[in-house]
């Protein structure tokens, strides 16, 4: 009853998941925020990878949370970037004012 | 003893995130995320990834944190005014978060696990003679060698990028122009002038 299986894992990482696309969904307006709840999927998708690779005891998965790490890191700086000149622009963050291209 | 690891570190890492989507401040949100990501690095601990909990410590709470935590300082915001709509928002944020979770869940209990020999869901650390920082490196550095070099790549893009975006000119700032100075030639940097004794030389 008290050993922890891949299940306690998957379940876990899902939850995460979930907080972070709720985290999208409730902070609308604040694009730091969603940035930092897109890090969170990434984490809960890492968990996954990993605990994954204990479980087989395959070490490739471990390689796969490593490019994801990477990606993660990409994308954040490149987000922080374009967050920082669109502020530069419009002056908000408001994902309400990316609206200039009529989408 | 595991398991009372696994709780611990499990029931922290969901709230520190729940804290990160609903707190007033968005500083208190990037240290509530760099709680999470403490917790994290814990749980890779149990599954024995050891070098990608010290690679997560040091590339989340070491630069990406710190990166959140500069742009968050350097923007003069507003917050107070981007949390209006949180309400109204959080009914359908709800609804398809339940159902994704519900979903994810269900099919999780569904699933059948056990690929080649290995039945069951157990997870437990396999302890072998090579250590996990010599193992991944005996792969990443061989067998997906082209793979690491292109994260590589991405990184130096992303870097690129970064300083492209957020670079802007500013005037009267006086920079060394390497064009201009090798186009200059002979003709129009020196000008001979012959000058008369005692009249000096006006306009040069």
């Amino acid at each position: 009853m008290y050993e922890i299986t891949l299940t306690h894992y998957l379940i876990l990482s899902s939850i995460i998941f979930t907080i972070g696309i709720f985290g999208v969904f409730l902070n609308r307006k604040n694009l730091i925020i969603i940035l930092m709840s897109i890090e969170l999927m990434l984490l809960a998708v890492n968990i996954n990878f990993i605990a994954f690779s204990t479980h087989l005891n395959l070490i490739v998965g471990q390689v796969f949370a490593l490019f994801v790490l990477t990606v993660a890191a990409a994308e954040a700086a490149i987000g922080l970037a374009i967050l920082v000149v669109f502020f530069r622009s419009r002056g908000s963050i408001a994902v309400d004012d990316a609206n200039s291209m009529k989408g | 003893m595991l398991s009372v690891f696994f709780y611990l570190f499990s029931t922290i890492a969901v709230l520190s995130a729940i804290m990160v989507i609903i707190a007033k401040n968005p500083v208190h949100s990037v240290f509530f995320l760099i709680l999470t990501f403490f917790n994290a690095t814990g749980l890779f601990i149990l599954m024995g990834a050891e070098f990608l909990a010290m690679l997560l410590l040091v590339v989340y709470v070491g630069a990406v944190a710190v990166l959140f935590l500069f742009v968050i300082m350097m923007l003069n915001i507003d917050f107070n005014s981007l949390r209006t709509g949180m309400i109204k928002n959080a009914p359908l944020g709800l609804l398809i978060g339940a159902v994704l979770l519900g979903e994810i869940i269900f099919s999780y209990l569904g699933m059948k696990y056990g690929v080649a020999g290995t039945p069951g869901n157990e997870l437990f650390v396999v302890l072998s003679e090579v250590e996990n920082t010599r193992a991944l490196g005996n792969v990443i550095y061989t067998d997906y060698i082209y793979l690491f070099q292109c994260a590589g790549l991405i990184l130096l893009v992303a870097m690129v990028g970064a300083i492209v975006l957020t670079h802007r000119k500013r005037e009267n700032v006086k920079k060394q122009d390497a064009v201009k100075q090798t186009l200059r030639n002979k003709s129009e940097s020196i000008d001979v002038n012959e000058v008369e004794i005692g009249k000096g030389v006006n306009n040069v």
